[in-house]
């Protein structure tokens, strides 16, 4: 069993998120650059599959040179190598662009039999690049799995939905992405974080993953930016202390009833 | 022949769900600058039931692929459905709520079209007779505006609550039904069985006008029963904050914030909930914010248009029963 867990690099929600004014891009030097926390969750399945199989796990992360930092803190989890996909033409590429560097290097490191996704990501949040990858491979798109089973070259999945899940069936190779459900992810161990230096890390290029760089990147972006702007600072409300007996209830029902919320 | 706005509309149980109603308004406003028709394409048996519906609320005509193919295998099928077509009928633009699996159908049907996509638009505009779209991205803190360039196929999803539901017509819409041909691809993923856990009385938080929320400071899960009663006095929907749903206190499904979802309700009321940036990243886009909170430091009132400093369990219970004395 072999699975491949791509994984972005993403800012640090905590800090200040910008988009560059040239590149039209994500700002990825203004933040700290972190690895995406929903893939914590694949990484985690990824390493559950791993324990009970002795299944080879690659992650794979698609990130201008900057973000080589978070191949070391991916292997950490106990995964066991790493392959880097860096290549400037790569730079401002939509969701399907990035799909598309993604599909090709899957295609360069099959065979494979399972994908494990985040089902969005915190900077992006579309949630395309699973479902994209997989029509690129012409591959089922088993996204928004909060359970998973592996028997004899299928899956079983629970893909969670607004009111409730489908019980799904797929073949293998499949393309899964997985929500926060799905487990506990664990902290990378300090063993784990000394063995992530000797760990292989693989570098290809597009060249290397066999893709025409005309297709990604910010010229063969379909979805385009035009402009952007802050949103505007909320002005103060009411705020009313309670005595501890409800004494607030009747100026928020009366606010509420203003509003005509009631 | 004129133009045509394609509307997928995502139907449960027979009827369209609200965020379909909201997606006729938003192709309206479309049409009503292009000319174009608006529409609606439903997938899987029923549509005749829904015609009237769909006519009522903007839909010129329904599309439908009359089969249960439709929702028997993830996704493929209702790109393949929709893939022919588009092709058919020449369409360049494709509205979709954007729901975990509409999503999907959306982000295959872009590759297969060689077109682009959005997400979560929460606004449109016409230039040139194309789409330019609205869309808020980190949590809300930056708007950005977007197209799809050149003539490409435009593949919009609109965000739940950015359009009102309108209902500017009076008939049924005449339903065309139109076949497709599978893959067999298409049917290499079943559906074995469909577990529907929401219940069928409370709206969802993403379609609710009012969302109640419940986090950490209600210290029990049965402290949801409280804001359970509170929503359903308001119909309003039910969510959490991550720390209520990974305590296990509420289904993962009705998180809200960066890892779960984003409502933008009229007015969201949050009790027992600090605020992180996390959670503010998926409702700070909310009309109206009612903060129920002890800690008055808590980054939530600097959200709230109305913040109440105080005990829930002091609070909530009394609110209910002086909503409940208001109806009588
Ligand atoms: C990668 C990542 C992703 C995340 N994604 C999300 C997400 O999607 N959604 C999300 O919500 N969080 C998310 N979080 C977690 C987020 O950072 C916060 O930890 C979480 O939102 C806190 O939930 P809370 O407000 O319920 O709990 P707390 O922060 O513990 O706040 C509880 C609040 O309740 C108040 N309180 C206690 N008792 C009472 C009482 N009796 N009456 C009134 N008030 C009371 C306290 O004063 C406190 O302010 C994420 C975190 C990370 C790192
Ligand atoms: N540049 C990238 N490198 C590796 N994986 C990625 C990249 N971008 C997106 N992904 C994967 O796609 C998932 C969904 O991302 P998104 O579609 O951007 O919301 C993420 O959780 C990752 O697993």
């Amino acid at each position: 069993m072999r699975i491949i867990v791509p994984v972005k690099r993403v800012p640090d929600t905590a800090s200040v998120r910008r988009i560059d004014a040239t590149s039209r891009t994500v700002d990825r030097e203004s933040s700290e650059a972190v690895l995406c926390p929903v893939n914590e969750y694949a990484i985690e399945e990824a390493m559950r599959i791993k324990e009970r199989t002795d299944a080879h796990v690659t992650v794979l992360i698609a990130a201008p040179e900057s973000g080589r930092g978070i191949v070391q803190k991916a292997l950490a989890y106990g995964l066991d190598e790493a392959v880097f996909v860096t290549d400037p033409a790569i730079a401002g590429s939509d969701a399907i662009g990035t799909a598309r560097v993604l599909a090709a290097a899957l295609r360069h490191l099959e065979p494979w039999d399972l994908v494990l996704f985040g089902n969005q990501s915190t900077d992006a949040r579309t949630s395309v690049v699973p479902a994209a990858v997989a029509e690129l491979l012409g591959l089922p798109s088993i996204t928004y799995a909060r359970h998973l089973e592996l028997a004899d070259g299928s899956l079983v999945a629970h893909r969670e939905h607004e009111e409730g899940w489908d019980v799904v069936s797929a073949p293998l190779p499949a393309i899964v992405s997985v929500v926060e459900a799905i487990n506990e992810p664990r902290f990378p161990s300090f063993k784990g974080i000394i063995a992530a230096k000797s760990k292989p890390v693989v570098d290809l290029d597009l060249a290397g993953i066999g893709l025409e760089p005309g297709l990604v990147g910010h010229g063969a972006a379909a979805a385009e930016l035009i402009d952007f702007s802050e949103r505007p600072p909320k002005a103060a409300g009411t705020v009313v202390n309670d005595d501890g007996a409800g004494s607030s209830v009747g100026a928020l029902v009366d606010w509420m009833a203003e509003r005509k919320f009631v | 022949m004129m133009g045509e706005i394609l509307v997928l509309v995502d139907h449960s149980d027979g009827a369209p769900r609200k965020s379909a109603l909201q997606l006729l308004t938003a192709a309206r406003s479309v049409a009503d600058v292009t000319g174009d028709e608006v529409a609606a394409v439903w997938l899987g048996p029923g549509a005749a039931a829904a015609a009237d519906t769909l006519g009522r609320h903007g839909a010129a005509r329904v599309l439908a692929w009359d089969s249960a193919d439709a929702k028997a295998f993830v996704t493929v099928p209702q790109v393949e459905a929709l893939e022919q077509l588009i092709g058919a009928r020449s369409s360049t633009l494709l509205l979709f709520a954007s729901a975990n699996h509409t999503k999907d159908v959306a982000a295959r049907l872009a590759v297969r079209l060689g077109g682009g996509i959005i997400t979560d638009a929460t606004g449109l505009e016409v230039e040139g007779g194309r789409v330019v779209a609205t869309k808020e991205v980190f949590g809300g803190d930056v708007i950005t505006r977007a197209r799809i360039a050149g003539d490409r196929a435009q593949i919009v999803g609109i965000a739940a609550n950015a359009y009102p539901v309108e209902e500017p017509g009076t008939a049924a819409a005449p339903v065309e039904t139109f076949s497709v041909t599978l893959s067999d691809a298409a049917r290499s993923a079943p559906v074995t069985a469909v577990e529907k856990q929401a219940s069928a009385d409370r709206p969802d938080i993403a379609e609710a006008a009012i969302v109640v929320s419940g986090g950490r400071g209600l210290g029990k899960p049965e402290g949801f029963e409280l804001l359970e009663r509170l929503a359903d006095l308001l119909g309003a929907g039910v969510g959490a904050s991550r720390a209520a749903t990974d305590a296990g206190w509420y289904p993962h499904r009705y998180q809200i914030g960066q890892t779960g979802r984003t409502v933008a309700p009229s007015l969201y009321l949050g009790a027992g909930i600090s605020g992180a940036i996390q959670h503010r990243a998926g409702m700070q886009t909310s009309q109206h914010v009612v903060a129920i909170n002890k800690d008055p430091e808590a980054p939530i009132f600097q959200i709230a248009d109305f913040g109440v400093v105080g005990d829930l369990y002091e609070v909530v219970p009394r609110l209910i029963e002086a909503l409940e004395a208001r109806r009588g």
